[in-house]
């Protein structure tokens, strides 16, 4: 790369530059003007079109110049970089804090947190540009030398891409630690200042979606099993326990019981039910592999969906079932008597302790239930891998053909790998219906099987934490950021771009080996050598 | 059948442990018999029949195309073939058909291994994972089938003896050192056997070896004969090789078999493959003929006119 661009002193092309800028303008605008430009707006007795052009040439402006910043940092003016951009950062920063609502017209968007967004990214490449300056100065006495020199764009982003190694190994080898410390940090959550109801809701939503991408990622990290369907298991679990659990249920009318079975029994059985249905959809798929078993897992998710909404005598169709209680704690309910009459002769729980009956408290329940449900995800995952069974998934997905010429047997290799997936999958849906209280079709779109899969294939496949830090950013960060409406989709679907063509194998990608002859340190030592 | 046959076998009926064929002395532990395999009109392999015996090395040799790993697919059930017996004789045991058994099974219960012409490692699991994957069956049998692994009752004991046998065959290749380090990190040679130490940890009966030695420069292929040797003097099992490179096949092994356009050519010891015509002829093409003596030549055309009749 570094040969086909010229440097500071070079002749600089600049019909190339015009085009380049020219093309980004043309790429920017062709994106936002139909996402951005043209609103359509909820208003009283109708809908209307919200024409936003302005917002559509801020992008393209925005956009030329951040492409500018970049032509400039590559031709090695790293200096009108770092000064123009800590220019527009420090007025950003600066009319934000000082300006009120006086200069808001003149800002490029209407909510200030795009903004701060703008603002850091300016900031961003002031300092990014200060950095390769300093760095630029002293070019010679860092090591390598002159062989290096020529090539110093070229080799930045490889050193980045080491660093980021060498912090997934560091995070895969101590992740013993930093579990305990999540771990810690994720029993105190609930208690600690500051956290509302709405902060636990979304620490409930995202430690739903971890599990449910630790239950993936036995699929799809260790197996190798591209599974584009993962939500069908999420809605088997869902409306095997809710079927069972909630009073309204048709199967529970037709059996003539007036109460629902409690979560603790129903849960294993929303799990046996999607192994069984992960078994069921493997055995159709043995001989399938990447994309074809990719598209069919895809259809399968939506021949799920499609029977749950169509199956109306069972599932009630789109109407779904509601009505679905809480986990018992202690053999007591834990929901307020409100207009329940099935409820009357139950005992709750707070009443039981002599307590005010408070929501805040059924969602620290809920919240405790999923963490311990996801902890005992991670715990098979992590214990399974260093069993027999585990390596063989492993195996198989590394190669196929040497693993039958060992004596594996490939199908119930594969249908254990489909089997606990989808178990995970349907104890992951049984704590979504007794959250939501309500499951139909509706919730088991494609799109959550994407998200998922986004989780583990951002986070490096077969890596747990990743998956954790995947989740937070993908599940999370868009909740927190709620109030940016519809522009957190297109900020969720650029920072993935980003990560793709930044770590292409996923955030924390590195896999410890399962067994050791040496024990790390003798490892440790070897890889520094090599 | 205008071809001449040099060695004759017994009857398609019984295995006939008995029958000599001038290398006697071990028991046969594999005898394939009128091995057919046709994909569509392609004839790959047209009524092979030969043994192997039980602590020698047989090779299978013969020119591109030949036919020689169709025969290892058959043998290791990757490929059904489409006529055919193949007996595998252990002591004590009833004869297992291998026609008949899925691949995995051929590996896990007749007990033959083999390695790939292209090498198949598990490239990003490190050389002691792929040690301990290869002795699956035995792990998993220890661990409860997962039930009982996964609270951890009595599987560590039989982890480590997998262990211990890994070392042991990561110290016959020298590769003790690099336990811990993925597989595709090692040069090419290392590779190639370390597939072969990993077919070993499955404790087979029969090891199939389809070109070790290819890509292999002089110092690797002389260490690779060393633990071939090895493995025929002290481990006591039948290998089955195919192979190009002929100071391996001349040197270690016990029995040759020549295929040729998916036909058996020559069947013997090495001296007496060594010069067989027929084999000097599929080898160096027909120039020779001139210099060959009549009877050969005779014998030569005979084999053309069955030859020319067998592909297609």
């Amino acid at each position: 790369m570094a040969a086909t661009i010229p440097h500071a002193g070079r002749p600089v092309d600049r019909r190339g530059i015009l085009i380049e800028l020219g093309g980004t303008a043309l790429v920017v605008f062709a994106l936002t003007v139909s996402l951005v430009g043209f609103h359509i707006k909820d208003i009283s007795g109708g809908i209307a079109l919200d024409l936003r052009f302005v917002d559509v040439a801020s992008a393209v402006a925005i956009a030329i110049v951040v492409r500018g910043w970049l032509i400039l940092m590559r031709h090695g003016h790293h200096r009108v970089v770092a000064a123009s951009a800590a220019a527009v950062a420090a007025v950003l920063v600066v009319s934000l804090l000082f300006g009120g609502a006086g200069v808001q017209p003149w800002l490029p968007f209407k909510a200030q947190l795009l903004q701060w967004l703008l603002a850091v990214l300016s900031a961003g490449f002031a300092i990014g540009s200060a950095v390769r300056m300093a760095r630029e100065r002293r070019p010679v006495l860092s090591g390598a030398g002159a062989a290096q020199d020529g090539a110093q764009d070229g080799a930045a982003p490889d050193e980045q891409a080491a660093l980021m190694d060498r912090v997934s190994a560091q995070v895969q080898r101590n992740a013993l630690w930093i579990g305990a410390v999540l771990f810690l940090a994720a029993a105190a959550f609930p208690f600690m200042p500051g956290v509302n109801l709405q902060y636990l809701d979304i620490a409930v939503l995202v430690l739903t979606y971890i599990m449910l991408g630790w239950g993936l990622n036995i699929v799809v990290g260790l197996a190798g099993l591209l599974d584009l369907g993962y939500v069908a298991f999420y809605a088997v679990g869902a409306y095997s326990f809710a079927l069972f659990a909630s009073p309204d249920s048709p199967l529970l009318q037709d059996l003539g019981w007036t109460e629902g079975v409690s979560f603790w029994l129903c849960l294993p059985f929303a799990g046996l039910m999607a192994a069984l249905a992960g078994v069921a959809l493997g055995f159709p798929v043995l001989r399938l592999r990447g994309d074809y078993l990719a598209i069919v897992t895809l259809g399968f998710g939506e021949m799920i969906r499609v029977t749950l909404l169509n199956f109306y005598s069972l599932t009630k169709g789109p109407d779904g079932i509601s009505n679905i209680p809480p986990p018992s704690l202690l053999g007591y309910s834990t929901q307020s008597k409100m207009d329940e009459e099935t409820l009357e002769n139950t005992t709750e729980f707070h009443t039981a302790m002599g307590w005010e009956f408070d929501q805040a408290d059924t969602t620290i329940l809920l919240y405790f239930v999923i963490l311990a449900m996801a902890l005992a995800t991670n715990f098979f995952t992590v214990r399974v891998r260093k069993l027999p069974v585990g390596r063989a998934w492993e195996a198989l997905r590394e190669d196929e053909i040497a693993c039958r010429s060992l004596g594996i047997n490939p199908t119930n290799t594969k249908l254990t790998a489909f089997g606990f997936g989808a178990m995970f999958g349907g104890f992951a849906g049984s704590f979504f219906a007794t959250r939501q209280t309500f499951v139909s079709p509706e919730s088991f779109t494609f799109i959550e099987s994407a998200v998922i899969l986004a989780i583990v294939v951002l986070g490096g496949f077969g890596s747990q934490i990743g998956v954790v830090v995947a989740a937070f950013l993908l599940i999370g960060l868009p909740e927190i950021f709620r109030e940016l409406q519809e522009y957190r989709m297109l900020f969720f679907g650029g920072s993935m771009v980003l990560i793709m063509l930044w770590r292409p194998a996923g955030l924390l990608a590195h896999r410890e080996p399962t067994i050791r002859m040496h024990g790390r340190r003798a490892r440790a030592s070897t890889g520094s050598g090599g | 059948m205008t071809a001449p046959e040099r060695m004759e076998l017994p009857g398609d009926t019984a295995v006939n442990g008995s029958t000599g064929n001038g290398n006697a002395g071990g028991a046969p532990l594999l005898t394939v018999e009128h091995l057919t395999m046709r994909f569509g009109g392609l004839v790959a392999i047209d009524d092979v029949s030969f043994r192997a015996e039980d602590r020698k090395i047989t090779a299978i040799i013969g020119p591109n195309g030949a036919g020689k790993t169709t025969v290892f697919n058959c043998l290791t059930g990757f490929y059904k073939p489409t006529v055919g017996r193949l007996t595998l004789q252990r002591e004590g045991r009833a004869p297992a058909y291998l026609e008949r058994m899925e691949g995995f099974r051929i590996a896990g219960e007749a007990r033959v291994a083999r390695t790939f012409q292209n090498i198949r490692l598990f490239p990003k699991m490190t050389l002691l994972e792929n040690l301990v994957v290869a002795q699956h069956n035995k792990l998993m049998r220890a661990s409860g089938y997962t039930v009982r692994g996964l609270f951890g009752f009595g599987y560590g004991r039989e982890e480590q003896k997998a262990v211990e046998q890994a070392r042991y065959w990561l110290e016959q290749i020298g590769l003790v050192d690099r336990a811990d380090d993925d597989a595709d990190s090692l040069p090419y040679g290392d590779q190639r056997r370390l597939e072969i130490a990993r077919a070993m940890c499955t404790e087979p009966v029969l090891l199939c070896l389809d070109e070790p030695a290819a890509g292999l420069n002089p110092r690797e292929s002389a260490d690779l004969n060393a633990l071939l040797t090895f493995i025929r003097n002290e481990h006591r099992i039948g290998i089955l090789l195919i192979e190009h490179d002929m100071s391996v096949v001349m040197q270690i092994s016990d029995h040759i078999v020549v295929l040729d356009y998916g036909r058996k050519i020559s069947d013997g010891d090495p001296e007496f493959v060594r010069q067989d015509p027929a084999v000097i002829r599929a080898y160096l093409g027909e120039e020779e003929e001139e210099d060959l003596p009549d009877i050969v030549r005779q014998d030569l055309s005979a084999d053309d006119a069955g030859g020319a009749g067998a592909p297609s």
